[in-house]
């Protein structure tokens, strides 16, 4: 019991270490890292909504989306501040999750799958059009910053950004945690396996799923906010189809309801994409794609997956050969 | 004095399309009642603990729980009222433990579930009595096994367990034991024998032998309708009953 204590906390570590360890390893490219902290966040929102509560979305670069055209309008309009910046897109996503959340939340299966695509398409096309707000196709630029708590400065290398993010997505890390083992995250567990059943308890499903979906649509958001400001650049891809597609890739490749699922998946895809991208565009797509194939079909939870499948492989083999 | 009574039906209606399912339906529970609903396959049963339950609307008719209509309220707010259901399939988180199934009703009844802070503590004790109430239904050594690796007859049991830890007033039992096999029917007939004397039941059943031992007074359903009720006696003796039961299991 004790050393099952143990090895979880150095598990829970490894993580936060690398990124430490990350940060005086490879200080020439911190904004990679800082990257991929942003798709892990972006990941862990999706997981929330998508693999606790079993919220089938497609939807979720709205929010991703809004929470960067939040931050970067805020602060060439109204202030450079970058942490009211920031949560000025946490409060702008989680009221347009609330309302969508509203709308939407009663239906399921590929209606609701459907109105999440619709509410990406509508936005994509607003900041397309609205070429005076967004900027249109040449994004959103100009956007600057002063330093956090009027110390840490933005600056090319990067360093600010990056410890920036890594302390949002722990924060985040931290709450999403509380939440899927609280009451709340077992009533949404159960929402996700049988509807039928909660209600049959008392269970308000709409109520829970809108307050995940609230919750889900800021984290999302958040992760927008770090978007911007770390390239202090907002283009009209954040509200991509693709976005949401590529999140949803990501946190598949890692396995979700694991929250680590998304570190995992986020993770490798980029460097996946990465690396594959300097051998050819087109060869990267091939090899995420058949990644997930392969993750799919042999990893029913994803690559966290990959050691415990390994095991079972190993039993198989170890009963066969007692055979 | 509709306030006496623990649950009362006024003319309920129902239809599916061309399929009426429920008509001018009319039935009383006293506190501690045990009534059995019969009827032949399809005849609406379980149509009628849906609309009961607020599952499905009625297109007419009045539901009064303890005097107080349930009109309008949606399924979640009936149990909150001490109105509660079985299921006839099944209706499990599969993935969980027997006790977090149970767990998970407790903290809905005492209101914990929306809790993301300081939960510790009433989670334990929503699991505690989890624990209890499956060795009060002899099943304790279900607790940490996961439901989909149950026999079917512990999840039936579950899913009475689990209706009486939301502690109702009146509970509506669908088919108790339909599915389990022939040999595991004993255990939950046992279960019904255990159940509060202080809830009003109405209980689904084809065993006679078991609506027999267990009910007061059995109301007949076919087609949609009441086509007798009475004491069992009276009820077996009816020749309209055993019309609709031809061929059927003997009454
Ligand atoms: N949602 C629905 N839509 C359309 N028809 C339905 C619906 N639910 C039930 N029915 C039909 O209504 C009739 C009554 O069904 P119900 O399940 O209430 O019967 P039952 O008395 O419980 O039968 P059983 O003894 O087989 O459980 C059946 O003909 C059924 O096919
Ligand atoms: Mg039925």
């Amino acid at each position: 019991m004790r050393r099952a204590r143990v090895v979880a906390a150095i598990g829970h570590a490894v993580p936060w270490a690398i990124a430490v360890v990350y940060f005086f390893a490879v200080p020439s490219d911190l904004d990679f890292g800082t990257q991929v902290m942003i798709w892990i966040l972006f990941a862990m929102s999706l997981d929330l909504a998508l693999g606790y509560a079993g919220i089938l979305t497609l939807g979720q670069a709205a929010f991703f989306g809004l929470g960067a055209y939040t931050a970067g309008l805020f602060a060439i309009h109204l202030s450079p501040d970058p942490l009211l910046g920031h949560l000025a897109a946490i409060g702008v996503t989680m009221l347009v999750g609330a309302l969508t959340g509203a709308m939407i939340l009663h239906t399921t299966g590929v209606t609701l799958l459907m109105l999440t695509l619709a509410i990406v398409s509508v936005l994509s096309q607003y900041a397309n059009q609205a070429t005076d707000l967004t900027g249109g196709d040449n994004g959103l630029q100009g956007i600057r910053l002063d330093p956090i708590f009027g110390v840490f400065e933005f600056n090319i290398f990067g360093k600010t950004a990056y410890f920036y993010a890594l302390v949002v997505l722990f924060g985040w890390f931290v709450l999403a945690r509380r939440i899927v083992h609280s009451p709340f995250g077992r009533s949404l567990d159960g929402i996700r396996q049988n509807p039928h059943r909660m209600r049959a308890i008392g269970t308000p499903v709409w109520w829970r799923l809108l307050a995940i979906y609230t919750i889900s649509a800021a984290m999302a958001g958040s992760a927008g906010a770090l978007s911007a400001h770390a390239t202090r650049f907002v283009g009209l891809s954040v509200l991509d189809l693709l976005t949401s597609g590529t999140v949803t890739v990501a946190l598949i490749l890692g396995g979700t309801r694991r929250l680590y699922g998304g570190f995992i998946g986020a993770t490798i895809y980029l460097v996946v994409q990465d690396y594959s991208a300097k051998i050819s565009p087109f060869f990267w797509e091939f090899v995420v794609g058949g990644l997930l194939i392969a993750t799919v079909l042999l990893l029913e939870g994803g690559l966290l997956d990959f050691g415990p499948a390994v095991l079972r492989l190993r039993d198989r083999w170890q009963a066969g050969q007692r055979r | 004095m509709s306030t006496t009574r623990a649950l009362s039906v006024r003319g309920l209606a129902k239809r599916f399309g061309a399929l009426v399912v429920a008509q001018e339906i009319d039935l009383d529970l006293a506190p501690g009642a045990r009534v059995a609903l019969i009827g032949p396959n399809g005849a609406g049963k379980t149509t009628f603990v849906n609309l009961l339950t607020g599952f499905l609307e009625p297109d007419r008719g009045r539901i009064e729980l303890w005097g107080q209509s349930l009109q309008g309220l949606r399924p979640e707010q009936r149990v909150r009222r001490g109105l509660v259901r079985t299921h006839q399939i099944n209706q499990l988180l599969a993935d969980n433990t027997a006790r977090d199934n149970l767990a998970i009703a407790i903290a809905e009844r005492d209101r914990h579930a929306w809790r993301l802070f300081r939960f510790g503590r009433q989670w334990d004790r929503c699991c505690e009595e989890a624990q209890q109430r499956l060795e009060e239904m002899e099943t304790a050594a279900a607790a940490d096994r996961r439901v989909s690796e149950l026999p079917y007859g512990e999840q039936r049991l579950l899913e009475i367990a689990i209706a009486l830890s939301l502690r109702p007033r009146v509970l509506l039992l669908d088919e108790p034991a339909a599915g389990v096999p022939s040999h595991e029917t004993e255990v939950i007939h046992q279960a019904l024998d255990r159940l509060p004397a202080d809830i009003a039941i109405l209980i689904i059943e084809h065993d006679m032998g078991v609506v027999f031992r267990f009910a007061h007074e059995i109301v007949v359903l076919a087609q949609g309708r009441v086509l007798a009720r009475g004491s069992p006696a009276a009820i077996s003796a009816d020749p309209r009953v055993r019309a609709v039961y031809l061929g059927k299991s003997p009454v």
